[in-house]
């Protein structure tokens, strides 16, 4: 009966583990995203938020030895079904990576490589105008479209990555700690246009920064190893970021955003 | 735990001293290492020199002058005609259908290796590409003759002579693809993942991953392989003195006989030559050429390469 409802959510996961072999680095994570909001993924390192992240468009599967059991659903589908294109699932899951990593092509061609490979057929020129606006960046690069990629800041190099990202359309947009490599000014800038894009996307966020997510969220997910000493990292809370940082229901997630741990 | 501590604490145990010491190693290791970088560079350019010294003498000879070396297109330094173009063509025509047989396979093959294989696949496959580089080159010559002409001559017909350009040429290309396709593969590995990650994330396929974003940032060093297969080929000397024939001979069809440069040099002087004869010194204005001729090519290379070339980091 559930899958034949419309789906409120933008991703649901059902009993998602990832494994490494045999090793589980994720076990049992049930969320549901909301749409269009900010979720972020907080938690220690090496808790598995990133391979959380890249389960949800399905990065994992160039790790070889990786596989994944559950369901990580996207409108009613199970995109680990046995019918589906990994490469389909990318065309509707964008991603931001932890350090920027630009094409060494022209800033024009950034934008217009990953558009013309989805099979955009319309006005170029206004896709990369568009796109580079809805990035924020556009009055800093459109007498420069033509230069290459890396002559760009830090900063702004990660702004051509959502504005290439934004230019595809997907649904969702993941982000890997999109400003860890960035200085305060630069993280400013993603964390306003994170503000901007919810509008338009939802966005899962991993940050290892709680002040970040606190800023930017408007859901948190805590995750923390298991405690049974497996080393698995697994989703101990999820709700609105309001109530992760004032009020959590567990000790583990309290000390941590007080700073306790971690 | 107290004995390491009461080391550590003992700050006193080497007494202050900033002054200037001699230190008789770095200036020792200094000084070896500048004798070998002068020492590489000397040898370059006494070989040069030497190069330049007996063909000036062969310019030098009053039958010979410029236009005749550059505007005439027979060689035959004993009965007076001093065209070096056959000798040109025929280098430069082999040496083209090497790059021709080796460049889309070697890359075909790097890119399988670096981008689809898996490691258990290329560290197998890898070291076996790589025996074919150490087949000695005599070896390659013959296969060209027994193997490659016969084999042209099934398919093209009785226009394909016993000594051809296009055999020799072509087993060049086999002889040089394992260089072209083991440093290609060398510039694709070392294409940052984060790139491939950033193409996949885009709804990429594997094919446009490679052939669009891997392969332009792997632009440099696929270039290297080019040029140290240019290099190869026109330097190449045992292949096209078994397998392309032995005389210069003006053509442009790879299925006639024609003698290189290389192949030339390595027939006259396997003879009997006394120093000082004009067929001694012409030896030394055909190497100057094919010192020339490799070089430019290097050059030209080079430009492409610059142009096209992906910057990333």
């Amino acid at each position: 009966m559930q899958n034949t409802q419309i789906p409120e959510y933008a991703i649901e996961t059902k009993n998602l583990f990832v494994f490494y072999g045999s090793f589980a680095a994720v076990s049992e994570v049930n969320l549901k995203i909301e749409k269009q909001k900010v979720t972020a993924i907080i938690g220690p390192s090496g808790c598995g938020k990133s391979t959380l992240l890249r389960a949800f468009n399905r990065m994992n599967d160039f790790v070889p030895s990786s596989y994944v059991t559950g369901e990580v659903l996207m409108r009613g589908q199970n995109i680990y079904g046995s019918n589906i294109d990994p490469v389909e699932v990318r065309r509707n899951i964008g991603m931001v990576f932890q350090k920027p990593n630009p094409f060494p092509k022209s800033i024009y061609e950034n934008i217009a490589w990953g558009a013309r490979i989805n099979g955009f057929k319309g006005n170029m020129d206004e896709l990369v105008e568009q796109s580079l606006r809805g990035a924020a960046l556009w009055e800093e690069v459109k007498d420069l479209l033509k230069k290459n990629a890396y002559e760009l800041s830090g900063g702004q190099q990660q702004r051509l990555c959502i504005a290439r990202t934004i230019a595809i359309q997907p649904d969702i947009i993941l982000m890997d700690e999109p400003a860890s490599a960035l200085d305060p000014i630069s993280t400013l800038r993603i964390e306003e246009l994170m503000q901007e894009l919810k509008k338009n996307y939802t966005i899962i966020i991993v940050t290892h920064n709680m002040q970040q997510a606190a800023r930017v969220s408007d859901y948190t997910a805590m995750m923390m190893l298991e405690k049974d000493g497996s080393r698995s990292g697994t989703v101990i809370e999820f709700s609105e970021t309001k109530k992760i940082f004032t009020n959590p229901k567990d000790k583990r997630t309290e000390d941590y955003v007080t700073g306790r741990f971690g | 735990m107290k004995q390491e501590n009461t080391i550590l604490e003992n700050k006193n145990f080497r007494p202050l001293d900033l002054k200037k010491k001699m230190r008789p190693g770095e200036s020792v290791i200094q000084s070896l290492l500048f004798i070998s970088g002068v020492l590489s560079v000397f040898i370059t350019v006494a070989i040069v020199y030497e190069l330049g010294k007996e063909a000036l003498l062969f310019f030098n000879n009053p039958d010979v002058t410029l236009a005749k070396f550059f505007g005439t297109t027979r060689w035959q330094p004993g009965i007076g005609l001093f065209g070096i173009w056959p000798l040109v063509t025929s280098t430069l025509i082999t040496s083209a259908i090497a790059i021709f047989v080796s460049l889309p396979l070697g890359l075909a093959a790097s890119l399988f290796l670096s981008e689809y294989a898996s490691p258990k696949a290329r560290s197998a496959l890898k070291p076996i590409l790589e025996i074919l580089a150490g087949i000695p080159t005599v070896v390659y010559g013959y296969f060209a003759l027994l193997f490659m002409t016969p084999l042209l001559q099934k398919i093209f017909g009785e226009g394909v002579q016993v000594y051809n350009m296009a055999s020799a040429g072509i087993v060049m290309g086999i002889m040089i693809l394992p260089l072209i396709s083991s440093m290609s593969e060398d510039a694709l590995s070392a294409v940052p993942r984060v790139l491939r990650e950033g193409a996949y994330a885009m709804g990429a396929t594997k094919f446009e991953t490679s052939l669009q974003v891997v392969l332009p940032a792997a632009l440099s060093g696929i270039g290297a392989a080019l040029i140290i297969g240019i290099s190869r080929a026109v330097g190449e000397t045992m292949i096209v003195a078994i397998a392309a024939g032995a005389g210069p001979n003006f053509t442009f069809d790879p299925f006639k006989a024609a003698e290189t440069m290389t192949g030339h040099i390595a027939r006259i002087s396997g003879g009997d030559l006394s120093y000082n004869t004009i067929d001694y010194t012409s030896l030394f204005a055909v190497a100057l050429m094919l010192f020339l001729v490799t070089l430019v090519l290097n050059l030209i290379s080079q430009t492409i390469i610059n142009r096209f070339r992906q910057r990333y980091e």
